[in-house]
């Protein structure tokens, strides 16, 4: 060490100053800070724009036909010029409410499988087929319906096969790795140690997940489902794809219907006037929907938390 | 103030003047006072050890001298802290010029993930050093300080992450030298290492507080009693209540003779 | 039914539940390969279609397809990385980073057909930009934005707090420490998500349906219109003419989307492996 040079004196005759903050060196670090946050609220922005601009463009529907004939209207028929979006609703609702029947039970019975039961093993391969299954384009998963499913709801319930049937299934699938990623978090971040406590009093693997497990979770498995919700809600090419979209009430599961979404895409290409308004007041109630939603899953958590 | 003893450590004949004055510093994490009425002195070229009972704030502490606790949002100091006679705290003065000076090591060893060459030339690079030779230099000379290059002179271009726990600590000491700071915090570098690692970073120590002002806040007292000219001892009375520093002195004394009661029931194994 | 029979039963029913998913995905690829794959031809990937019933290849809508992808990664990743850097390292907890947070949960659950009408309700007819490839792509960021933002963000994150520690220590300003240090620490993870997000905009339809256009057309301008590879999948589909090529185009692009899915994970699971 002694033959080192000495580039530093003793520290107690070392007299450099303490720096005092260098006003460029702090210019830059806030600017850099500001801009940041300009980035950030980017997404307020997108919220706000949409709003605006889809805002605009579906307002006049208040006027006319008037927010009541807009949402209880019995009938939508652009040839007579009636825009009334309850059979719609009931559409979207009657699918929707199809596909959780369907998919949450699939979703959460994958992921308590992933996260309780699987062997690291099998885990590698059910856990890549969930995130690619939530990868396939919408427009492919409308694709297989039409040509592989639709034939098969066909012959179950007579007719051509589109309808709520054929979209629920599909919709179902779709909804799948929204709700079984969530749910295989909230099961990951149950405390630790009530596993084997519930394990060590003798219980089976299945009492130990009934009783135990689910209910730790249940918060963060609804919070799953309605977020699932809200992509079913919101889904569109599929739904256009196996549902019929002839707007009228649900008839049967194997009539056709048309929903929220299916129908912009359907009219949208030719409406004008108080038609495109009232797609736009559609897309409105659309976000309005899956906002609420979000709101929902924050209310619920932040009780949770509370609580 | 001035202990003159005959004590093996004394290797200088220079008398050692205060590094670090602190005078009645209080410290807020919010509206929790973790600290209240310290008043210490830290001898230049020495190592002072910091002892007392997890959560008594010796970490808080030592994390006040490189003001680190400045990027805790809503945390608050009284008092002064001086650095060669300079308040750190002065309005205007910079945290980050002051980090040059003032270097820590952490408890987890935390080598960047780059190669062990660029961790060790990262501080001087933000500096502005640019020139390879200089750079070359400066990165050998450091790994020499912090007796690690012999084990790393082949290897510089390999990650930091692939060297073990205790080369790992070592190489962030290299990292901490290679800007020459005058003083170096060591918030319990040993408790994540094996134990012969512990053996060559205590002698490390040894051989750098020649030049260099160390302070180290430590569990083991076997460590403090080892490694130390002077250790002050820490203590928070009750849950909710700030700690405080109970006693101060050379690290013989406060083993041997401890002044108060509190001191000495904690270096017995009464509590803690 | 004792308990032994119960948990046998019900654990039977979990493997049928994570069988159904495996088989749904694996019906769903084979069928699109096993239709597609005789389709495929370097005639059809790059030539142009003709005809009434869209003969021939699909090259403009291949090239629609990557161009307005490339587009809105272009935009949305240094403004989602920068926001995700904001949330992570500078955002103190308080009412605006709540309603950012908000707001980018919200966008990110927003259905993309209602970003499709508001792209076409800004860019192409308030702005008067039109049918192009610009269009679809800003209106394709917004709906990139929060995912970006939250892959960015959960990958800064991950980089653990005591790394950082060590640059602060050695008198990093913030910036140098994130630049320097936590960014590329988390390079691998950010990648990994932006890919992921490429992958989701491959696959999008409803966004550009009324962004694009719909006409096929080879772009070359930003302002130029086009045709994407979904939405000819679904008007072949839809009007029931020229099967085989919508099997081809179904193919390509679920070979697209695999080709990013296993790329990250590729990526994701050599980084792994580097840090030990």
């Amino acid at each position: 060490m002694a033959d080192e040079p000495m580039t530093t004196s003793t520290p107690s005759e070392s007299k450099s100053t303490l720096k005092l903050m260098s006003k460029s060196m702090y210019a830059k670090e806030a600017a850099l800070r500001n801009l940041f946050l300009l980035c950030a609220t980017a997404a307020v922005a997108g919220v706000a724009l949409i709003f605006l601009f889809v805002g605009v463009r579906g307002w006049p529907i208040i006027q006319d036909p008037g927010l009541g004939a807009f949402l209880f209207g019995k009938v939508w028929s652009s040839s007579t010029d009636q825009f009334g979006i309850l059979p719609l609703v009931t559409g979207t609702l009657v699918i929707t409410i199809g596909a959780l029947l369907l998919g949450a039970p699939l979703a959460v019975g994958t992921a308590v499988f992933l996260s309780e039961i699987a062997s690291p093993r099998v885990r590698s391969v059910v856990r890549p087929a969930v995130e690619l299954l939530a990868g396939v384009p919408s427009v492919v998963y409308g694709f297989f319906g039409l040509i592989i499913l639709r034939p098969i709801i066909a012959n179950l319930t007579g007719g051509l096969g589109f309808g709520p049937l054929t979209a629920a299934i599909i919709l179902a699938v779709m909804i799948v790795p929204t709700i079984a990623t969530l749910t295989e978090d909230a099961l990951g971040s149950v405390v630790p140690g009530i596993r084997e406590a519930s394990y060590a009093m003798g219980a089976t693997t299945w009492q130990t997940i009934y009783k135990v497990l689910l209910p730790a979770a249940s918060v963060g498995i609804i919070d799953a489902i309605i977020l699932g919700m809200g992509r079913a809600v919101g889904e569109t090419m599929a739904v256009v794809m196996v549902a019929g979209n002839a707007p009228q009430f649900f008839q049967g599961l194997g009539e056709p219907v048309s929903t929220l979404t299916s129908q912009i895409v359907i009219d949208m290409s030719y409406a004008s006037g108080t038609h495109r308004t009232a797609l736009f007041g559609m897309a409105v109630i659309l976000f309005l929907i899956s906002m609420g939603l979000v709101a929902l899953v924050r209310v619920i958590s932040n009780r949770k938390k509370e609580g | 103030m001035m202990h003159v003893s005959a004590d093996v450590r004394e290797d200088t004949t220079r008398p050692r003047a205060d590094k670090i004055s602190v005078k009645d510093l209080d410290f807020y994490y919010g509206d929790f006072q973790a600290l209240t009425g310290i008043t210490v002195g830290i001898k230049e070229r020495g190592v002072t050890a910091f002892i007392g009972p997890s959560g008594c704030g010796k970490s808080t502490f030592l994390r006040c001298f490189n003001r680190m606790n400045d990027l805790i949002p809503g945390t608050k100091v009284d008092g002064t802290i001086l650095v060669d006679g300079e308040d750190i705290y002065a309005p205007g003065v910079d945290p980050v010029d002051l980090r040059r000076r003032v270097g820590m090591i952490f408890q987890q060893p935390n080598p960047f993930p780059m190669s062990i060459y660029d961790n060790v030339a990262f501080g001087p690079r933000l500096h502005g050093v640019t020139k390879k030779p200089e750079l070359d230099e400066i990165v050998e000379r450091s790994l020499e300080r912090a007796n690690l290059w012999k084990e790393v002179k082949e290897i510089l271009p390999r990650g930091g992450l692939t060297l073990s726990g205790g080369q790992q600590q070592r190489l962030c000491i290299a990292r901490v030298l290679a800007v020459e700071p005058d003083i170096m915090l060591m918030d319990e570098p040993c408790s994540a290492i094996d134990p012969t690692s512990v053996q060559k970073i205590e002698d490390l120590m040894d051989e750098l507080k020649d030049r260099i002002t160390i302070i180290i806040v430590t569990h083991n007292m076997q460590q403090a009693a080892r490694v130390s000219d002077e250790t002050a001892f820490f203590l928070q009375e009750k849950t909710g209540q700030p700690a405080e520093m109970v006693e101060f002195g050379r690290t013989a004394e406060i083993f041997t003779s401890p002044k108060d009661r509190r001191t000495e029931d904690y270096i017995t194994g009464r509590f803690g | 039914m004792n308990k032994r029979t119960a948990n046998r039963l019900a654990l039977s029913v979990l493997w049928l539940c994570a069988g159904t998913t495996v088989a749904v995905l694996g019906a769903v690829i084979i069928y699109v390969f096993v239709n597609g794959i005789g389709q495929l031809s370097p005639e059809f990937i790059f030539t142009w279609p003709h005809g009434v019933n869209a003969e021939g290849g699909i090259w403009p809508t291949i090239v629609s397809t990557l161009y307005v992808t490339g587009l809105a990664m272009l935009i949305v990743t240094p403004i989602g990385v920068l926001a995700a850097v904001f949330l992570a390292e500078y955002a103190v907890q308080g009412r605006l980073v709540r309603i950012i947070r908000f707001a980018a949960d919200s966008l990110a659950s927003v259905p993309s057909i209602i970003m499709g009408l508001f792209g076409l309700a800004l860019f192409v007819e308030t702005m008067h930009i039109g049918f192009s490839m610009i269009s679809a792509a800003l209106a394709l960021s917004f709906l990139m934005l929060p995912i970006v933002m939250r892959t960015t963000e959960e990958a800064i994150r991950a980089v653990p707090k005591y790394i950082r520690w060590g640059s602060y220590g050695l008198g990093a300003s913030k910036w140098q420490t994130v630049s320097r240090i936590v960014i590329p620490a988390a390079m691998p993870r950010i990648l990994t998500g932006l890919i992921l997000a490429t992958g989701r905009a491959v696959g999008e339809t409803a966004v550009v349906i009324f962004t694009m256009g719909q006409a096929i057309n080879l772009p070359i301008s930003p302002l130029d219109s086009g045709r994407p590879m979904t939405v000819h999948l679904y008007m072949l589909a839809m009007e029931g003419i020229n099967l085989p090529a919508a099997y081809g185009t179904a193919l390509l692009l679920m070979i697209m989307i695999l080709f990013f899915n296993l790329t990250a994970r590729w990526l994701l699971r050599r980084n792994r492996r580097m840090q030990g």
